[in-house]
Order: structure tokens, then C-alpha cells, then sequence
């Protein structure tokens, strides 16, 4: 992507610097241009699949269909239970989908940014959707004090451990959780595309710089960065996956009765 | 915060844990939309999919259970049908054969009846034609007897009553003659 990496002969390695990158114009920056192209690639391509829906489903709406799935009962379904899921099956394929093009970008070719490693993005979407709506429904379910009690004092306990337990589950509960969603993914995404740097731009390197003993290498290195490739569109699936399980986990906790 | 960790890494290079508030902004902003969309328009949509799935489905079996119903029900109408042609066919044999036996029966007392009625008539014609024969016999006997009386005497009897007992005698002897001889 046109970076100019090495001054003179020392390699310099990349960095978090790399996250980094110059406003295109103004105050835009690339990871903001990717946000709004993510939300437009997915609401485009779930408004188009679900146009002219047929019971029999067409190819591109059953693909359409697989994710809805699999975010309604194999996420939502799962977490929050069958009575109450409804509500919050766009919530929970809102944030899969979203969060999975967002990481996808990463490795794909001229994009090539995992918007979700700048941590803004994910903080957004944990501390400012998901926290506040899981409290709030549970909140709702059973009131302010009943909430607290179901989430702080867990039934089953003696009552002299709740001295050490309900502090643990305040500072879980109310405060890393949130913040654990949020840099999970976050985490993820900058190291993954971190090592995906260190061989692509290692191995141009030993290409472009190193002795001539040295230069077969960068093919090694090469096949690694592919190699990671593929490990990295795993694990950004998986990540995807696991923030909007993880969310809709947080709300099936606290609509459930007691655990 | 957390900063210090990944401080360690490099000294001038940006802190990666600090968001940066536009993206936040943004983040939020973009997400909220992009739910506004999905929650508005697409899953709706998914969810009267399913429905519709979902009754098509169970109308689907609900037809073929009925049609199997149906099924069952045409295959006991057609047996209960073919018992009873088979019931009403044996009883109009049965019939059949009880009107042939009515049939011979009458038609053998009919017979009977015509032939005692010609066995009758015939005796009943028999019997008038021996009467007949009888008196014709009998007037031509009287005069012949007369005539031969008369031929073999050679005159005519003069006690008359004399002569008519003789006659008749002699009639009723021929009589009783021929009485045995008609049964």
C-alpha cells in the first residue's frame, strides 16, 4: 500500500505507528472511510437478498438466510433462550455482520485494515450499545433492586462468601466485562495484522535489501504472511462471532431468572 | 489505563489503547444505522419468511394427513360397497333361485292342472259319446229285436203289453250285460 519502509539498509519493523495512517482529506481517516463502507455493503447486500423473498430461498438469499440464521438461533437463540430472543436478533446480527465485514477488511486487497484494530470502534460498540442495553433490559425485567440483586448475589451461596463474591462480580459485571468485549476483538485484530506486516514487510525486505545468500528467504516469509492469511480470516470469523455471542450472552444473563 | 503495557513497545509511536473520540463517534453513529436498517427493514422481512415457512410447512402436512384421511375414508366406502354388492348380489341369486323353484312349481301344478283338465274332458267326452252310442244302440236294438221278433214270430204279437214286457226285459238284461264291462 505504497508505504515507504526501510531508511537506507536497516529494517525498520512495522508498528503500531502503521494504525496510524494520514487523513485522506480533512478529518477522514481510512478506518472511518471502512466503517461507512461496511455498513453500506451490508445494509446493501441484506436489503437486496431479502427484496423478492420466496419460501424456496433463490442462492444469494439463502446465503442471506445462513446468516440470519445462524446469528437468530444458533447466537441469539442460544444465549438469551427462546421465550425473550426476539427483540434482539437485529441487535445480535447487526453487531455479528458489522463486526465480521469490519475485520474482513483486513485481508482484503487494497482495503487491507481491520477497522476493529482501532479501538475506538469497538469501545463504541461495547461500551456505548451493548453495555447500557443489557443492564437496561434487565433493569426493566425485574427493577433496579431486583437487577442487583440477581446479578451481585448469586442464589446457592453462604452468606459469608458473598463479602468476597459480590465485589468480584461488580468489578466483572459492571466494569471489565465491557471493557474485556471491547479489546478482545480489538487485540485480536491488531495483532493479527501486525504479524501479517512483519513477514509481508519482512520478506520485502529481504528481497529488496539483504544479501543475496539472504533473498530466497523472503519467499519463505512470504508463504508465511499467506499462511497467516488464512489464519487470519479465522480468527477473524471467530472474533466476530464471539463479540456478538459474547453480547447477546450478556443479555441472556441478565434476563435470566437466577444462575 | 491499560496504556502502560503496550508503552513498552515503542516510545514514539501512538498509544493504540487511547480512542480516538470521532471514531467513536462514528463507530456509534455508522452501527446505530446500520441496526436502524436491519431491525427496520431486514429482519421483518426474514421473520415473515419464516412464517410463511413455517405455515406452508405444517399446511403442507396438514394437507397430506388429510388427503391420507381421505384416502382411508374412500378405501372403506369402497369396501363397505363391495360387501354390500357382494350381500346383495348372493341375495338376488338367492332370489333368482327361489323364483326358478316358484316358477317350476307353478309351472308343474299348472301342467298337472292342464292334464287333469284334458284327462276330464276326455272322460266327460267318452262318457257322452257311450250315452250316445248307448241310446242309438238301444233305439236300433228295440227295432231290430222288433223286426227280428216280429220276422221270427212272423205275425205282430197281439197283447201288447205282453210284448212291451218282453222287449224290456230283454233290454234290462243287456243292460246289466254291459254295466260290468264299462268300468
Amino acid at each position: 500500500m505504497g508505504r515507504l519502509l526501510a531508511e537506507g539498509d536497516k529494517f525498520a519493523p512495522p508498528g503500531v505507528k502503521d494504525f496510524f495512517l494520514p487523513p485522506i482529506f480533512g478529518g477522514v481517516t481510512k478506518p472511518m472511510v471502512l466503517v461507512v463502507l461496511s455498513i453500506i455493503i451490508v445494509a446493501t447486500f441484506f436489503l437486496i437478498t431479502t427484496r423478492n423473498m420466496k419460501v424456496v430461498p433463490s442462492k444469494w438469499q439463502f446465503a442471506a438466510e445462513s446468516v440470519y440464521d445462524f446469528s437468530r438461533n444458533n447466537i441469539t437463540r442460544e444465549q438469551i433462550g427462546s421465550k425473550e430472543f426476539r427483540p434482539f436478533v437485529p441487535l445480535i446480527l447487526t453487531l455479528f455482520t458489522f463486526v465480521l465485514v469490519n475485520n474482513l477488511f483486513g485481508i482484503i486487497p487494497i482495503i487491507q485494515f481491520p477497522t476493529m484494530a482501532k479501538i475506538g470502534f469497538p469501545l463504541a460498540l461495547a461500551i456505548l450499545v451493548v453495555y447500557p442495553l443489557h443492564h437496561y433490559v434487565g433493569i426493566r425485567k425485574f427493577g433496579l433492586g431486583g437487577y442487583f440483586k440477581n446479578q451481585l448475589f448469586p442464589p446457592g451461596v453462604p452468606k459469608l462468601v458473598y463479602v468476597l463474591l459480590t465485589p468480584i462480580e461488580l468489578f466483572l459485571k459492571f466494569f471489565m466485562d465491557p471493557l474485556m468485549l471491547a479489546v478482545r476483538v480489538f487485540a485480536a485484530m491488531l495483532a493479527g495484522h501486525l504479524i501479517l506486516l512483519v513477514f509481508t514487510l519482512g520478506g520485502e525486505y529481504l528481497l529488496l535489501q539483504a544479501p543475496v545468500v539472504l533473498k530466497p528467504v523472503s519467499l519463505v516469509a512470504w508463504a508465511f504472511a499467506i499462511a497467516m492469511t488464512f489464519l487470519e480470516a479465522f480468527i477473524q470469523v471467530l472474533q466476530a462471532y464471539i463479540f456478538a455471542l459474547l453480547a447477546a450472552s450478556f443479555i441472556g444473563r441478565a434476563l435470566a431468572e437466577e444462575h | 489505563m491499560v496504556n502502560a503495557l503496550l508503552n513498552l513497545a515503542a516510545e514514539e509511536q501512538p498509544d493504540p489503547v487511547m480512542p480516538h473520540l470521532s471514531e467513536v463517534i462514528l463507530g456509534l453513529v455508522a452501527f446505530l444505522l446500520l441496526l436502524f436498517v436491519i431491525s427496520k427493514f431486514v429482519a421483518p422481512r426474514f421473520e415473515k419468511l419464516y412464517a410463511e415457512r413455517t405455515a406452508k410447512i405444517e399446511g403442507g402436512i396438514e394437507k397430506a394427513e388429510q388427503a391420507q384421511a381421505e384416502a382411508e375414508q374412500a378405501l372403506q366406502q369402497y369396501k363397505a360397497q363391495l360387501a354390500e354388492a357382494r350381500a346383495e348380489s348372493a341375495r338376488i341369486r338367492d332370489d333368482a333361485r327361489a323364483e326358478a323353484e316358484q316358477i317350476k312349481e307353478e309351472l308343474r301344478a299348472q301342467a298337472q292342472a292342464e292334464s287333469a283338465r284334458i284327462v276330464a274332458q276326455g272322460t266327460a267326452q267318452l262318457e257322452a259319446q257311450r250315452a250316445q252310442i248307448v241310446a242309438e244302440l238301444r233305439a236300433d236294438l228295440g227295432r231290430h229285436a222288433v223286426e227280428l221278433a216280429s220276422r221270427v214270430v212272423g205275425e205282430s204279437l197281439e197283447d201288447e203289453t205282453r210284448r212291451r214286457g218282453t222287449v224290456d226285459r230283454f233290454l234290462s238284461e243287456l243292460d246289466a250285460v254291459s254295466a260290468p264291462a264299462k268300468n
